[in-house]
């Protein structure tokens, strides 16, 4: 069987990001970028069951500029099979428009399973998946906290409001990532000069025939406002003393 | 036109991020159904209907609804969805589980977790963790927007109940299954609706002190539990009780934040609290960036002695 990781590149998790003064957006410029955290997630349960024979192949795949490029040699140095780059220089492909370039992908590529992050922490949409698995019409299970597959079948715990729940799911189907899935690998030396041999193939959403227009338009982004700055309490009894002011006790 | 609200449960009662998404969904301007869906939920669907200003609760009442599997669900949200110019969920985890299935079927692009209503297409909405706030337009003749429960007051019960009228559920063969749930069960309040959280990090040091340590404090105040990732991370506390970019967002009156660092993922998550305590032994945590009022001491000591001087 087959895995299909869709991976993004997004602003390093450690980056305090800065909004631009004239509220057009987020400064990238010279921003330190890596893999999505959550897509790091994705990759590495897909490579715990290629490892436990459960899979034969794991494919990355992202959207973005040529610089996309870059997390997906990530993924490769992680251990995936193989990378493919949908081209695109637009600055905003928003999540509806990347569920149908996987779909469309996916119609050569046929994976048994794909599983992606919940989320990116850039536009902290959590859609990508859900939609996939709309689109292609297979079963979901979103925010994974423990996968087992079996023969035609995935059981998958979620961590939901109240607790876990899990599901069983018939396969082919859609997964994706918490954060307590697991640890991602750090790729070794050895293997990041290794994935720079793997293949990686480039296609674009014109050669997929999907239309990656907006759908939103951002009239603006600024900073949320500050908090006012605080006061240091000496003691328990002045911090009691001083919330009875406020009245919140 | 009119919006859809799609009603947040367990089955046995109506969840109050219904009522703070329905005063999001009532400030587009048009009115409001509820859609409880689920198994023997004629109980929630009469709750719903006694919010102040719903149009008519549709009650969708099968077997194949229980569980809230997102497959049948955004199967019947479909079904309705011609009546609807707006399709609006709280940002729960079941809400955001179903959404975006809706939106792709609908071919509408979601606006998740929506903290204010500019206008009937244009909403601001956090994003990289809250560090910016995002101000978009929908091109979409439908608006599909999960709702971050946090940024809106509850709408308060009516005078007078909707009409309640049953909706049959698409029955399609399922492709998932439920399986089983393990659900903490706690007799405290409910971390995302508590008017206190005390929440506690990984300076607690194990499962046993970081219940021996909050709990108590969290009694006194009738407040609910909360933990930092790095404290869910280490098994200190249920995956349920995380506050952050991932977990949970809160905004009670009161947050009291126990040997918690503040990382910007946590801060995501709660700096919206209208008072900030913050207790760490370290001075420089950028937890004290955001509290109002900051205890520079060992939790350890600082928490008993606060637990206290609160008295009886």
């Amino acid at each position: 069987m087959k895995i299909l990781v869709p991976v993004k590149r997004v602003v390093d998790r450690n980056v305090k990001v800065r909004v631009k003064a004239d509220g057009s957006g987020i400064d990238l410029a010279n921003v330190k970028m890596a893999m999505n955290p959550f897509c790091e997630i994705a990759v590495e349960a897909a490579l715990r069951l290629k490892e436990a024979g459960q899979a034969n192949e794991v494919v990355v795949v992202s959207v973005g500029s040529e610089k996309s490029a870059e997390t997906l040699r990530t993924g490769l140095a992680m251990g995936a099979d193989r990378g493919i780059l949908i081209k695109t220089d637009a600055e905003r492909v928003e999540p509806l428009a990347v569920a149908k370039l996987i779909k469309a992908l996916i119609a050569s590529e046929t994976p048994g399973l794909v599983i992606l992050g919940k989320q990116a922490i850039d536009d902290d949409s959590n859609q990508t998946g859900q939609m996939l698995a709309a689109l292609l019409g297979w079963p979901q299970a979103t925010f994974a906290s423990k996968i087992e597959l079996g023969s035609d079948t995935i059981e998958v715990s979620r961590e939901v409001d109240g607790g876990a729940e899990t599901l069983s799911l018939a396969m082919p189907a859609v997964v994706t990532t918490d954060l307590r899935l697991n640890e991602p690998r750090y790729a070794s030396l050895p293997n990041i000069m290794k994935a720079k041999k793997k293949p990686l193939d480039e296609t674009t959403p014109e050669a997929l025939g999907v239309d990656i227009a907006p759908r939103l338009a951002v009239l603006k982004t600024v900073e949320p406002p500050r908090r006012a700055g605080g006061i240091r309490v000496a003691s328990a009894a002045e911090l009691v003393a001083r919330l009875k002011e406020t009245g919140v006790l | 036109m009119t919006t859809l609200l799609i009603a947040e449960h367990d089955g046995q009662s109506l969840n109050q991020a219904t009522a703070k998404a329905l005063t999001a969904a009532r400030a587009l301007g048009a009115p409001v159904d509820i859609l409880v869906a689920g198994s023997a939920v004629r109980p929630i669907a009469e709750e719903a209907a006694k919010l102040e200003g719903v149009a008519r609760v549709r009650l969708a009442d099968d077997a194949t609804l229980a569980h809230a599997l997102a497959e049948p669900l955004s199967e019947l949200v479909l079904s309705l969805a011609a009546d609807y110019d707006a399709i609006v969920a709280p940002a729960t985890a079941n809400g955001k589980n179903l959404l975006p299935r809706v939106a792709a079927l609908l071919d509408v692009m979601q606006v998740s977790e929506v903290t204010a209503v500019l206008a009937p297409d244009t909403f601001e909405r956090p994003i990289y963790a809250g560090n910016a706030i995002e101000t978009v337009q929908s091109r979409d003749p439908v608006r599909v927007l999960t709702i971050r429960t946090a940024a809106f007051p509850p709408t308060e019960t009516g005078s007078a109940a909707a009409p309640i009228e049953t909706v049959g559920a698409a029955p399609t063969p399922p492709r998932s299954h439920f399986v089983s749930e393990a659900l903490t069960t706690s007799e405290r309040p409910e971390l995302a609706g508590a008017r206190v959280v005390v929440s506690g990090g990984r300076a607690l040091g194990s499962a046993e002190t970081f219940e021996a340590v909050i709990a108590p404090l969290a009694d006194r105040l009738k407040a609910a539990i909360g933990a930092s990732r790095a404290a869910v991370d280490a098994g200190y506390a249920g995956n349920d009780l995380q506050v952050g970019q991932t977990g949970k967002v809160v905004a009670p009156d009161l947050y009291i934040a126990v040997g918690i660092s503040g990382a910007i993922q946590h801060l995501a998550g709660m700096k919206d609290s209208k008072v900030i305590v913050a207790i760490n032994k370290d001075g420089e945590a950028p937890i004290f960036q955001v509290a109002d009022y900051g205890l520079v001491e060992d939790l350890f000591t600082a928490v008993p002695a606060l637990v206290a001087a609160l008295g009886d």
